[in-house]
């Protein structure tokens, strides 16, 4: 399985890379193979903030739902519409086309809180 | 947890395994679900269900013990014949949906599901008073593989000398494949063309069958298929899943298996109870749910409301790859139970709606 470097991590299975203030948001190939096919990624539009550790979002998968929980708070820049019509990306390509939410991060302290890949692939145990 | 005789094939193919009846079986192989669902559609794939129970009841008075234990009509069965059945307390609530297959006139098998292998044998032996028969249990000895698909039958067919069109739905020959000794029983739980294999032996035996059926199978495409897909095959065809659908909470009637709800074939364990709700009417029904909220599948254990108020919960319900919608299955008050009725479900402290719809879903 493929944890790319330059991503910091939660226990929850989400990443996120770090562009300046803006962070990118989806969910590790560790969680995609754990759900198995999906079939929905549910995020409100109405969705305008996210906070730490609060769910913005489920992933409907073939067996199962999961939340997907935020790994920093921030404001909503973009919400991956893409997902609508071919959500399998989150499975095929999970660091790149099934990426899921743009976010102004609001304080980059937060960040400190994540886990490394060296830290995150010992939880998962890879 | 126990294993099956095919435990090694499933992780040399990489299966994704998980604990189900007691033991260790693949839920899915690395190509997933969806395409583990449209291959059994439209090709074949080969489930392993060893997990399954297989009880003999033999002797004299078989049948008689059959149609005391079961709510369906034993009597109507022939030699290689297969009847869908359920077995009931007294109290006319499930104890297990099962498949009876007679044997001949005086030994009858009954195959019945994995999770409840220990609870069903107890019942049987409880209910082995005054009948000349004798009970075994063959369910470790007996290895299972359901082979489902349009091409199922052109696959196993190159390596059996039984004439397999000659098998009816819901019937069964002896004979041989790939060398091994084994009931060819036409049966299964996707609504496809399919045979369910049912085989003894050791590793050897396993092998030469499962290798065989992909030797076979190969010009169809055969793969391996798991639980995941057994799960969303079945539930298009709204067959139902002990567990989920039926169980010690739920009569037959009210599940929608009055089809298979003999009384007139005399008394029987629960027959009384069930006429009494045949008599005073049911009070709730298992309907088919059509979520109308986009990005929602109902799942097992969600609860329906009605007008603000708790009235029923979902039993099933999955993503069904071939409709490629989400549906589900759940009991509602009759009040409700019309097609076309509204309902609501929650999940994660949300509301969503769904209407009520004719079953099977396809």
């Amino acid at each position: 399985m493929n944890f790319p470097e330059n991503l910091k991590y939660t226990e929850d299975h989400e990443w996120v890379s770090v562009n300046g203030n803006i962070g990118t948001i989806g969910v590790t190939e560790h969680a995609q193979s754990e759900l198995g096919d999906v079939v929905y990624v549910d995020i409100s539009d109405s969705v305008t903030s996210i906070t730490k550790g609060e769910s913005f979002g489920t992933i409907e998968a073939v067996k199962t739902v999961s939340d997907i929980f935020a790994p920093v708070s921030g404001k909503v820049l973009e919400i991956n519409s893409a997902l609508n019509d071919d959500p399998a990306v989150v499975n095929s390509d999970p660091y790149g086309a099934g990426w899921m939410i743009k976010i102004e991060i609001y304080n980059p302290a937060e960040l400190d809180d994540l886990l490394d890949v060296k830290a995150y692939t010992q939880i998962i145990g890879h | 947890m126990k294993k099956t005789i095919f435990n090694e094939m499933h992780k040399k193919l990489n299966a994704k395994m998980v604990e189900f009846a007691g033991f260790e079986l693949p839920i899915q192989y690395p190509k997933g679900i969806i395409y583990e669902h449209k291959l059994v559609r439209e090709k074949v794939g080969i489930f392993d269900v060893t997990h399954m129970g297989e009880f003999d009841v033999k002797g004299k008075d078989a049948l008689a013990f059959v149609q005391k234990i079961t709510i369906n009509d034993a009597s109507k069965l022939f030699d290689g014949k297969v009847q869908y059945s359920a077995m009931c307390r007294p109290s006319g609530f499930i104890v297990d949906d099962l498949l009876v297959y007679r044997i001949s006139e005086d030994h009858f098998m009954l195959v019945v599901n994995g999770a409840n292998v220990d609870k069903d044998w107890g019942w049987c032996v409880e209910n082995n008073v005054g009948f000349d028969i004798t009970l075994e249990d063959h369910s470790d000895q007996i290895h299972l593989l359901a082979v489902q698909g349009p091409n199922s039958m052109k696959t196993i067919q190159k390596l059996t000398d039984t004439d397999l069109s000659k098998i009816e739905y819901y019937a069964f020959e002896m004979g041989k494949f790939a060398g091994v000794d084994m009931i060819l029983s036409r049966t299964g739980y996707t609504g496809e063309l399919g045979f369910e294999l049912y085989f003894r032996g050791g590793i050897k035996e396993a092998e030469a069958v499962w290798n065989g059926l992909f030797t076979a199978g190969e010009e169809f495409d055969i793969e391996p298929v798991g639980l995941g897909c057994r799960d969303s095959l079945r539930l298009e065809k709204c067959y139902m899943l002990y567990g989920n659908d039926i169980d010690e909470t739920t009569n037959p009637l009210e599940a929608g298996l009055g089809w298979i709800t003999k009384l007139a074939k005399g008394t029987f364990n629960g027959s009384d109870a069930i006429a009494k709700v045949k008599e005073n009417g049911l009070t709730r029904k298992l309907v088919g749910l059509n979520p109308t909220t986009d990005k929602f599948i109902p799942r097992h254990g969600y609860k329906i409301f009605i007008d603000g108020k708790e009235a029923g919960i979902v039993t099933s319900g999955n993503m069904c790859p071939t409709l490629n919608k989400p549906v589900g299955l759940g009991y509602v008050p009759m009040s409700h139970a019309a097609i076309g009725s509204v309902v609501e479900i929650e999940a994660r402290g949300k509301f969503f709606t769904a209407e009520v719809v004719k079953t099977p879903f396809m």
